[in-house]
């Protein structure tokens, strides 16, 4: 390490120290900059092909009212997406790399997403525990060191409260209902209660990444300090709602298999990803096309940004 | 496929009337007109914004990221450009 090199270091650890937050143009450990990279890039995959297991739903809303909510939830997970590749993109990532590292296999998303919506009640089960378990992992990474990804993250924690609360009131109207509609969302809670667990990643032993991420303070708490904060927050709310939460032991040779791509839909999921993406080759170069044109038209005066 | 992307476009939102337009993040687009829309989308959906500027991430100039850039150093010497830097008794009222 050059005198230099020091100097940089010097001044990025202090910064780190301060609890002051790491911007895109400043000096930082190429470690730093490839965790982030690797957290905020799984981060927005997550929130892409999260659209995919409720979006199948939409079509099969049982009312108008529903298919709005639903229809604005997962607007909002291709907006999360979008702010999250924004700010993996201030560190010098393309766009389309981390397109192609996502349908490649190379970089990882949410195991949650590998398992498949078998019914409506499963829209209220994800908004209730899978964006409960987000909210309950997001909302200390609004404090995260890297300057762009905290401020995604505040803007996301701000949208995701009503993912959880559409989630909840659409499982408490189908408690309220039949004996057939109560046992569809147990049978939905008991099947997503342990991979919600899961979401929160592996064993703290098992967790290579984190002491050293939260040395950066990329991440703010271990994975099973986490899990068992969101256990502890979970509990009343299925009390209220009158369902059973099954056991929290978790089977985490099933969560490596369906983090390495080996959960019942993760083949279907990055086909899907690559389909649509694909088929949006030519409105992308349509546009590209269009604003290369010449000689350009005469653009409106829109006057000046004041 | 081309390795050709859409540019970047930085995002400001004002987000009522009188309050200054504030960075919220960067999208790509083809062009301005439709770096608008994206915005609109991308970051008004709850009517976060009255009104929104875009422009390209590459017409942007910026000041070195090191705050202790020579840049900055003329003001860190005048402290008597601070109101706090003068004493006034404290029975001398509206000031």
């Amino acid at each position: 390490m050059t005198a230099v090199e020091a100097d940089l270091a010097a001044g990025f650890a202090a910064t780190i120290a301060a609890g002051d937050r790491i911007e895109p143009r400043d000096w930082m450990p190429e470690g730093y900059r490839r965790t982030v990279v690797r957290q905020v890039a799984q981060h927005a995959h997550s929130e892409i092909i999260g659209m995919q297991p409720e979006g199948a739903w939409i079509t099969r809303a049982p009312s108008l009212r529903r298919k709005a909510i639903l229809l604005a939830k997962v607007q909002d997970e291709a907006g999360h997406g979008l702010y999250l590749y924004s700010a993996c993109e201030t560190l010098g990532v393309s766009r389309q790399d981390l397109t192609e590292q996502l349908i490649s296999g190379a970089q990882k998303y949410s195991s949650i997403f590998n398992y498949p919506t078998l019914s409506y009640a499963d829209v209220g089960t994800i908004g209730w525990l899978v964006d409960g378990a987000a909210i309950c992992n997001q909302v200390p990474l609004c404090r995260t060191s890297y300057g762009p990804y905290g401020r995604a993250m505040i803007r996301i924690c701000k949208e995701e409260s009503f993912h959880q609360r559409q989630g909840f009131e659409l499982l408490a109207t189908m408690m309220r209902g039949t004996d057939e509609q109560r046992a569809m969302v147990q049978e939905s809670v008991d099947r997503f209660w342990r991979p919600a667990l899961m979401m929160f990643g592996p064993p703290d032993a098992d967790s290579p990444n984190t002491q050293q991420s939260m040395e950066w303070g990329i991440k703010r708490h271990t994975n099973d300090e986490l899990r068992a904060r969101f256990i502890e927050m979970t509990a009343p709310q299925a009390a209220a709602l009158g369902v059973t939460l099954p056991g929290n032991d978790l089977d985490w040779d099933e969560f490596w298999r369906v983090v390495k791509g080996g959960g019942p839909c993760a083949t279907e999921r990055i086909a899907h990803r690559k389909q649509a993406h694909d088929d949006g080759a030519w409105v992308r170069e349509a546009a590209t096309a269009f604003a290369a044109r010449e000689p350009r038209e005469p653009q409106e005066p829109r006057g000046a940004a004041r | 496929m081309t390795r050709s992307e859409w540019p970047l476009y930085e995002v400001f939102v004002r987000s009522k009337r009188g309050l200054n337009h504030v960075h919220v993040g960067s999208l790509h687009a083809p062009d301005d007109a439709l770096a608008l829309r994206h915005a609109r989308d991308v970051y008004t959906r709850r009517s976060e914004g009255v009104s929104i500027w875009v422009v390209r991430s590459d017409a942007i100039t910026a000041s070195s990221p090191d705050e202790k850039d020579p840049l900055f150093a003329p003001s860190g010497d005048k402290v008597y450009r601070h109101p706090t830097f003068y004493d006034i008794p404290d029975d001398v009222p509206h000031m």
